[in-house]
């Protein structure tokens, strides 16, 4: 009997993965970037975002959660699903407060470097413009959730990794916000420290180290001269490496 | 044979340019673009302008606005350039998002005012109400909330690189687009 190949079929050519893998990991491991945003390779996929959606075998699934098989074809660079990518930003630009050339983030920013790589020209939605808080307790870090995009990477990270439970996703909807785990609520009466895990995984500006704003200069941040493909497809490979 | 079809003679183009709630950033990077804003100029007439000081909006092929809509006499210039502009075309972040001027929005307008007019030392202090002022809006709104938009070149303020092939595209003829150096937010 004939073995079954661990390949798949992504846009139109043939990939190799190895079991286990999901088919985002498959692609970034084959060179091919499929844009995600809740993803993150040290941890288990979240699913949230949807900005990582492809179509398999004709129906829609988030490439940072569906399992490589065999047979499986995919489609994800096309027109349409890079449109509906553009319009899921346009929502998270549009239901939080970014005003990137105020924002210590811009330029080494993940959901600025991929509105860069969709070109999205404006959030398209009438801003919601929300009160949302800032937090200026803690020494070494500024949390600004004007910024936040929920995706749960900071509670993850605090969870499953530091093992202090700092961050949690509370309310419903659009209240739908982080807490943080303290007595009064603020980050500077919790155990978090920017060495944590949960200090160093916000895609966004969201959780920022002190004292070090705008150090890289403009010209020489991540995603000045490299998209966010270019950058991604890099990470994972260092990452890959260390895993060895 | 018949003769060929003499080309048709250059159409001057005719454009008119404003800043609302905005810093004059962008149009700084208009001029930016130098000796290559002196060339466009031979094809183009400008209308209403901070650089012809016009005071009304005629028929144009090409509007340009910069700034958010902060006040009552945004909106009424905003809806002139509507009327009037055959394309228009929204410039940097303020006019596109909202920009700085919309960070107060998270905040009540009328303790905003007070802090700034009223919570001073000097005791004829108020909040200017001169007839001549126009009213401020309850919040900042970016004008695609406002008026229908064609384009928009994001940046704050977009590099005269970014406004020239950005403009260069329009005048003629092609569907602008930016390359990923030229697409900005900041
Ligand atoms: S977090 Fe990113 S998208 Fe949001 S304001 Fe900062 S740089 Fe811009
Ligand atoms: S603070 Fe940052 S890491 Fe945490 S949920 Fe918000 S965007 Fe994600
Ligand atoms: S990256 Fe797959 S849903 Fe967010």
């Amino acid at each position: 009997m004939s073995e079954i190949l661990a390949q798949l079929m992504l846009d139109g050519h043939k990939i190799a993965f190895e079991p286990g893998q999901t088919i985002l990991q498959a692609a970034l491991a084959a060179g091919v970037y499929i844009p995600h945003l809740c993803a993150h390779p040290e941890f288990e996929p979240h699913g949230s975002c949807k900005l990582c959606t492809v179509v398999v075998n004709g129906r829609n699934g988030s490439a940072c959660t569906i399992k490589a098989m065999p047979g499986q074809d995919v489609l994800s660079d096309t027109p349409e699903l890079n449109l509906r990518r553009r319009t899921l930003l346009q929502m998270l630009f549009a239901e939080g407060n970014h005003f990137c050339p105020g924002c210590e983030k811009s330029g080494n920013c993940q959901l600025q470097a991929l509105a860069y790589d969709l070109e999205m020209f404006d959030p398209h939605f009438a801003q919601f413009f929300p009160a949302r808080e800032a937090d200026g307790t803690h020494p070494e870090a500024f949390l600004d959730f004007n910024r936040c995009i929920m995706c749960e990477l900071c509670v993850r990270a605090s969870r499953d990794v530091d093992g202090k439970n700092v961050f949690a996703l509370a309310g419903r909807g659009r209240d739908t916000h982080i807490i943080v785990n303290s007595p009064s609520g603020k980050l500077g009466d919790s155990t978090f420290s920017i060495h944590d895990k949960a200090g160093q995984v916000c895609p966004v500006g969201a959780i920022l180290p002190k004292e070090v704003g705008f150090v890289r200069p403009i010209g020489e941040r991540l995603y000045d001269h490299d998209t966010i493909a270019e950058v991604a497809l890099r990470e994972d490979a260092t990452w890959r490496e260390g895993e060895k | 044979m018949n003769a060929p079809f003499p080309p048709r003679a250059k159409k001057r183009l005719k454009i008119a340019t404003a800043t609302l709630g905005g810093c004059f950033g962008c149009h700084m990077s208009l001029l930016d673009m130098d000796e290559r804003f002196l060339e466009r100029a031979k094809l183009v007439d400008f209308d209403r302008s901070p650089l012809t000081d016009i005071k009304h909006c005629g028929p144009c092929d090409i509007g340009l606005i910069e700034g958010a809509v902060c006040n009552a006499e945004n909106v009424h210039v905003l809806r002139e350039f509507r009327a009037h502009c055959r394309t228009l075309v929204a410039v940097g972040a303020c006019a596109i998002n909202g920009g700085l001027p919309a960070q107060r929005n998270p905040l009540d307008l009328g303790g905003l005012m007070r802090k700034v007019y009223c919570d001073r030392v000097d005791e004829t202090a108020q909040i200017p109400d001169d007839p001549e002022l126009p009213l401020m809006l309850d919040k900042v709104y970016p004008i695609h909330e406002i008026v229908r938009i064609d384009y928009l070149i994001p940046g704050c303020p977009p590099s005269a690189d970014a406004l020239w092939k950005f403009l260069t595209d329009l005048i003629e003829g092609r569907t602008p687009r930016l390359d990923y150096a030229h697409f900005r937010f900041d």
